[in-house]
């Protein structure tokens, strides 16, 4: 009777304790799942102290683009005249080292080529509505696009064709797609506009050259949503850095420029607030000059090398195709009933288009190297051009006795496109538009030629050919993790990474043949020698013993 | 036959781990320089780096032996009986003639080993360990007042360096056969004790 007792009791006692355990277990359980929707929501809110829902500005319904503008400016008196002096919204720099007047209103690439003549087309990447030739006003306000850099909801779309607009109207996009895109929701947009993200920047920066990859190779819609081993800084789930977590903005000026890029940065990390004019969107400005620490061997390639070079493996590392060639002497081709060609290649990438010529595409592309100082030399419209070598886009300065200079990764681009014979210079034509002209309605080269060359101020001499050209881009996106970061023999080989890169001594890359040559024959003739000697001494040992 | 206590444990210590060393930096260095491929590049590095830091170690204290034992003075050059020894070399080794060199403890090195010993003390280790620690610490070389100096010529010296050491090593290696018997010397490197013909 007393066992039984007992052992109620005891039953009773782990069953209690049970209970509490498991309650205790639940009440954990529903804790952490609320813990965890909550840091959900706050992820979600927008840590900003103004919610653009409730602005009485806001609370319309715009017929435009510039209607949104001004009722941003209402309250944001000075942010248009801030982008004013921007290169985002000029399209224009000065390089202050060689004095040449870039940036997209003025350079010659070897893609699309050029602005001139185009912008109605080329202007859907510009920070502004409106701007389809010459008569553009540059110092209104309203013709700031406020919205395509600072919305959230991944809706606004500008369309190439309509000078920097979006479509306020149905219209079918893609042409002849079949597809009809309705208008943006303006007021929606609007009232949700903030901080610029991957996707506001890569909504032109992923898509430069005319389509997702093709230009850049280091930057895609990939990095949108990027894993890990693509980018890590920007990991989605990691990171999470946003463009401007580098490239640092201040007044509307976004730092860190392809035009007049940091090549080589030995001021070590850039601390808070401290305003010396220097680029923080280097890798050293965040990282220092001594950034390894286990492998402190690694630090002394700093003179030499970029981080890029090892820490950027390959470009295009996302799965999407970048563009590596484009021909435009092939383009115009057409099919049996006169229409446009488009052919695709294996990858089902467009290979072959009868507005653009050919193409070829790569993905995970291994860079090429070259020595750089920052400075870029550009062939402009109007410099000399003969046909008789490959006219280089851009130029890359630099070599390895110039202590500003460090071996980069690029993106070396090639292409075949017009030049203007008799005036000796790479040709601007008209490519895109509604009129005759336009080399995409009709594909007649002399029209295009004509009203191309006039709009960039010249007469078209009436003979042009193609001409292989080259262009350089510095690959700087898409940072692997360190442990895919090239490994010490992918460059310390005969074979390695940089064997193309002159003037630099690459221990293991058997750089003094010669050398190794008499060394080597010295130790072998000295091993002959005592061989001989020793050969000798046991033959004359044999005889005395006999 | 004489037997005498030539090399003391240290001493005995301190080359064949120095033979060791030099021998493993042999084989790494030459892979670094990109000569073979044994361990891949980046071993090749990590282990000869490693090396070298020992062999500094094991420096530190032989040089403190040499000077508190008075052993350095084995290296004091002579060019007495230099030709008797080369002649000997050259022909008396054949004919089992006498050893010219007479061992005593005060005297354990033949002329032409102080000569060679004293070629590697002040030319060959040198070469490698100035230009080593160049190869080493090539990025701060600035702070010393060297930045002048380029990675090809301090890794051209060093190679020129590990050449030779390779060559005084095949040289070494066979003279080390060249005792009273065979083995004589590499024995007296192991225990110590060296017997002569008398």
């Amino acid at each position: 009777m007393n066992t039984t007792r007992f052992s109620i009791r005891y039953l009773l006692l782990i069953a209690a304790v049970l209970m509490l355990s498991l309650s205790s277990y639940a009440a954990e359980q529903k804790e952490s799942v609320a813990t965890i929707k909550m840091t959900q929501a706050a992820k979600q809110a927008s840590k900003s102290t103004a919610d653009h829902t409730k602005f009485t500005e806001l609370q319309k319904d715009f017929e435009s683009g510039p209607e949104v503008t001004a009722a941003c400016l209402e309250c944001h008196t000075e942010a248009a005249k801030q982008v004013h002096s921007t290169k985002h919204w000029t399209w224009e720099f000065l390089n202050p080292a060689t004095k040449q007047r870039l940036g997209k209103r003025n350079v010659i690439n070897n893609f699309c080529t050029s602005v001139k003549s185009n912008q109605a087309f080329c202007s859907a990447c510009h920070v502004g509505y409106g701007w389809k030739d010459d008569t553009f006003d540059f110092a209104k306000e309203e013709n700031v696009d406020c919205l395509v850099c600072h919305d959230t909801t991944g809706k606004y779309k500008k369309i190439p064709g309509l000078s920097g607009h979006p479509n306020y109207k149905p219209m079918e996009w893609p042409p002849k797609s079949g597809k009809i895109r309705e208008p943006v929701d303006l007021k929606k947009v609007a009232q949700n506009v903030g901080k610029t993200s991957r996707d506001s920047c890569g909504s032109c920066h992923f898509y430069g050259g005319g389509g997702n990859a093709v230009k850049h190779g280091d930057l895609d819609s990939s990095l949108k949503q990027p894993l890990r081993y693509l980018d890590v800084h920007m990991e989605a789930k990691g990171l999470n850095f946003s463009c401007g977590k580098c490239h640092l903005s201040d007044s509307h000026e976004v730092t860190g420029s392809r035009y007049a890029p940091t090549a080589a940065d030995d001021k070590g990390a850039l601390l808070r607030g401290k305003e010396d004019g220097r680029n923080p969107t280097t890798c050293v400005a965040c990282h220092g000059n001594e950034p390894h620490k286990e492998y402190a061997k690694l630090n002394d390639h700093i003179d030499k090398v970029a981080c890029q070079t090892c820490h950027i493996p390959e470009f295009a590392r996302g799965n999407i195709p970048t563009k590596m060639t484009w021909d435009w002497s092939t383009a115009g081709r057409l099919d049996e009933n006169g229409k446009r060609l488009k052919i695709r290649n294996s990858g089902g990438m467009v290979a072959y288009d009868s507005k653009k010529g050919d193409f070829t595409y790569e993905s995970s592309v291994i860079p090429e190297y070259v020595w750089f100082n920052g400075n870029v030399r550009y062939t402009l419209f109007g410099d000399k051009v003969d046909g008789s070598e490959i006219v280089k886009i851009n130029q890359f300065m630099g070599g390895p006795d110039d202590p500003n200079s460090r071996i980069w990764p690029v993106k070396v681009f090639r292409g075949k496109q017009p030049w203007d014979v008799g005036n000796q210079t790479l040709a601007v034509f008209h490519t895109a538009g509604e009129d005759d002209n336009a080399y995409w309605k009709k594909y007649d080269w002399e029209k295009a030629m004509k009203v191309g060359m006039a709009a960039a101020g010249m007469e078209y001499s009436g003979k042009m050919d193609f001409v292989e050209t080259e262009m350089s881009w510095p690959i700087t996106h898409m940072v692997a993790p360190k442990a895919d970061a090239l490994s010490c023999a992918q460059c310390h080989n005969e074979n390695g990474r940089l064997r193309n890169v002159q003037g630099i001594y690459l221990p293991g890359a058997n750089n003094t043949p010669v050398m190794d040559k008499i060394g080597l024959g010295i130790a072998l003739l000295a091993l002959l020698g005592v061989l001989a000697h020793g050969g000798i001494r046991i033959l004359t040992s044999r005889k005395g013993a006999k | 036959m004489a037997r005498i206590y030539i090399f003391k444990r240290f001493e005995r210590f301190w080359h064949w781990s120095q033979a060791a060393l030099i021998v493993f930096m042999l084989l790494t260095g030459f892979e670094v320089h990109g000569s073979y491929r044994i361990f891949g590049f980046e071993n090749a590095v990590t282990y000869h780096t490693f090396a070298a830091w020992m062999i500094i170690a094991l420096w530190v204290f032989a040089v403190f032996w040499h000077f508190t034992t008075g052993e350095w003075k084995q290296y004091i050059p002579t060019m007495e009986k230099v030709d008797a020894m080369v002649k000997y070399y050259i022909t008396g080794i054949f004919t089992n003639a006498p050893h010219p060199f007479k061992q005593t403890r005060l005297s354990k090195h033949n002329p032409l080993q102080r000569l060679a010993y004293l070629f590697v003390l002040v030319v060959i280790n040198p070469v490698i360990w100035f230009s080593g620690w160049a190869y080493l610490f090539y990025n701060d070389l600035a702070v010393v007042g060297l930045g002048w100096l380029s990675l090809d010529w301090i890794a051209f010296f060093h190679v020129v360096g590990a050449f030779m050491m390779l060559i005084f090593f095949i040289a070494h290696v066979y003279l080390a056969t060249a005792g009273h018997t065979p083995t004589a010397h590499i024995k007296a490197m192991i225990t110590g004790w060296e017997e002569s013909e008398e």
